[in-house]
């Protein structure tokens, strides 16, 4: 479970968001949409801490995980990383083989067994449903997979290191149309594992694979609701707007 | 409403980029040429030394018929004439002492007199010497060689062989009668300096590319990262000079050395010399690893230097090499610093604590006093050829590994 109490967030001078309060369940998909510079992704990587990477950022407000405040003194963050897996907009495999992009992960946390190593890699893999396509090529590079596929190694790749929470930013925009389906079949299926949060351009992305959605727009969040509701009967009348495609 | 002139226009244009292209083939096609032509004449000129003659140019041994020696190398000639080889034995000759005489040595044989008024009695004085003499060799220019005379041997000495050249252990270009083109102690000597230079320069100025591109602050950067390219810059005279005034007496201080110019402070001055462009090509290199890369590996929970040097360094890989390639090509090439450090004795180098000479300092230094055409004219464009091969092999390295690394990335 995660919550976010009163986030204020600056870079520099830009207030990116503004006092925002939301509670992700467990084992439910959750979906950020909003028009671009909306503060979505931001919002998305505060909970894995990405956002400490970046000079001159500020943060005031509470995040929990698991109800821990993750930016409390003290906290581990490689270890908050490790419960903490992040899928990124564009596919970014390591230039090495498909196993060691999929044992990576493993290895950085000390895991020295290598019968261990590989079977977490086979379950990854097939966690992210790309193993009846590489197996017979886990030495070959990653960069001869697909863009689709290399999407779903990057997912298997978080899997192995067995996280509770996937953040998927933007996981499917730069993919065809057929790779997206499959992407969103797999988020479907990983549900029962994980705590999924998303963030996505696609509303009709949005309306597939969430359970709930958040609508947000310069930096606030101005609507937060279960998806169907969000899609079919808006409180709000930006929310209207937005997903009927008037603006953004 | 049309353009003025839309067709001449397209027209001049067309002509000017054919124009522009012609000349940047020509360009390319000029630059090819002139290097190729200088790797020719780099090699005609060094090959021309194997066929010289062992003994110096102009001059002939000659000995008594008696001697059965049939021919001697300049390794042997030096040996006679140095006092070293005393029996004909030794070289596989009869039991003989043996005799060496430089051919000044008939003036004091003989009156003024007898050499006649243009000394053309000279080859006759000297053909008396050698019949008899048994154990003669003696050393004689071209036009008063007693050719034909009875008792008179012209000695075949060797050609110059590679064997000679590539496996001698003296370098004296200059001596007489035989001078001496081992080669061996500037190549291990420039070896040495070198490989030292890098062992020093590698691990520091990786250090600080990593420093400069991942830890250092944007505001360090700033600061280091112009002041480190500006010293890539500083010609390398300068570097010898700080060297010699400073360097020099530093290391003979601190290690008690009766000198200070040694192989230790080729080896610093050019380790110096080669970490700007070390660090700089590292470290851009490494900036260039995309942050998605590094965001992916933080991303599961590694730590910063797990990211560095499971992401980074791999990533950066081929640019690295580059970086280590142009630093060993600083240091092998490197001429004036190193002749000034360095102490320049042409000999076997033992230790780090003593003189050494390399072979550009030797080519720099000997070129200038070297007749033009003569077997030491040759030994050096030989020379340079050596330096040549050593580097392309670097480079050709290099690509190599590099190469590996994208095939094993992509």
């Amino acid at each position: 479970m995660i919550e976010a109490k009163n986030i204020d967030f600056h870079y520099g001078d830009f207030h990116a968001l503004k006092n925002i309060s939301m509670t992700m369940e467990s084992n439910t998909v959750t979906a950020f949409i909003g028009p671009s510079g909306c503060g979505k992704s931001t919002f998305l990587r505060l909970f894995n801490r990405m956002n400490d990477l970046i000079p001159g950022a500020r943060l005031t407000g509470q995040c929990l995980v698991d109800g821990k405040d993750i930016y409390a003194k003290g906290v581990n963050v490689d270890e908050l990383r490790k419960n903490v897996g992040m899928v990124f907009q564009k596919p970014n495999p390591f230039p090495k083989s498909i196993f060691e992009n999929v044992a990576y992960g493993l290895r950085v946390n000390g895991v020295r067994d290598q019968a261990f190593i590989r079977r977490r890699v086979e379950e990854s893999l097939v966690g992210a449903a790309l193993w009846d396509e590489v197996k017979d090529k886990l030495k070959k590079s990653a960069y001869e997979l697909s863009g689709g596929q290399q999407q779903r190694l990057c997912i298997a790749r978080a899997l192995a290191v067995s996280p509770s929470i996937l953040l998927m930013d933007e996981p499917a925009s730069a993919l065809d149309p057929i790779s997206t389906s499959k992407i969103e079949e797999l988020i479907h299926s990983l549900k029962k594992d994980y705590t999924i949060v998303i963030v996505t351009h696609n509303m009709q992305q949005a309306a597939r694979v969430s359970d709930k959605t958040g609508f947000f727009m310069l930096g606030e969040l101005v609507e937060y609701n279960d998806t169907k509701k969000m899609f079919l009967n808006p409180e709000k009348v930006q929310t209207q707007n937005y997903i009927t495609g008037r603006f953004g | 409403m049309p353009p003025p002139h839309p067709i001449p226009m397209k027209k001049l244009r067309k002509i000017l980029e054919r124009t522009i292209e012609g000349i940047f083939t020509v360009s390319g096609a000029v630059t090819t040429v002139t290097i190729l032509l200088i790797v020719v004449f780099l090699f005609r000129e060094g090959l021309g030394l194997f066929g010289s003659p062992a003994v110096e140019k102009g001059y002939l041994l000659c000995v008594n018929t008696a001697n059965t020696t049939a021919h001697l190398d300049s390794r042997q000639i030096m040996d006679i004439f140095d006092y070293r080889t005393e029996n004909w034995e030794q070289v596989g000759g009869p039991d003989e002492a043996i005799v060496p005489f430089r051919f000044e040595e008939v003036f004091d044989r003989y009156p003024e007199e007898a050499f006649g008024e243009d000394y053309e009695l000279l080859p006759q004085r000297l053909g008396e010497v050698i019949a008899s003499t048994p154990g003669i060799i003696a050393f004689i220019p071209d036009q008063y060689v007693p050719d034909g005379m009875p008792g008179v041997k012209i000695l075949r000495s060797d050609r110059i062989t590679p064997a000679d050249f590539f496996g001698g252990r003296q370098w004296m270009p200059t001596a007489t009668p035989a001078p001496q083109f081992g080669v061996l102690p500037l190549i291990l000597g420039t070896l040495l300096v070198s490989f030292v230079a890098i062992l020093i320069a590698l691990p520091l100025g990786l250090g600080v590319a990593i420093y400069m591109s991942e830890l250092a602050g944007e505001r360090m950067r700033k600061i280091l990262k112009p002041t480190i390219e500006l010293l890539a810059g500083i010609p390398s005279v300068v570097y010898g000079f700080f060297g010699l005034v400073v360097l020099v007496p530093l290391i003979q201080k601190t290690f008690g050395l009766a000198v200070g110019e040694t192989a230790l402070a080729g080896s610093l001055i050019l380790a110096i010399m080669a970490l700007p462009t070390i660090i700089t090509v590292a470290e851009d290199a490494m900036r260039g690893t995309p942050r998605a890369m590094r965001e992916a590996s933080l991303a599961l929970g590694a730590t910063h230097w797990q990211t560095i040097y499971r992401v980074v360094i791999p990533y950066a890989g081929s640019g690295i090499s580059a970086a280590v390639v142009l630093g060993i090509g600083r240091a092998i090439g490197e001429t004036m610093a190193v002749l000034m450090v360095t102490g320049n004795a042409a000999v076997m180098p033992r230790s780090l604590f003593e003189p050494v000479r390399t072979i550009p300092a030797t080519i720099a230094a000997e070129l200038g006093e070297a007749p033009a055409g003569g077997a030491h004219y040759q030994s050096l464009f030989m020379l340079g050829c050596i330096l040549f091969i050593i580097t392309m092999i670097i480079s050709i390295t290099a690509e190599m590994i590099s190469k590996r690394q994208t095939n094993k990335g992509l």
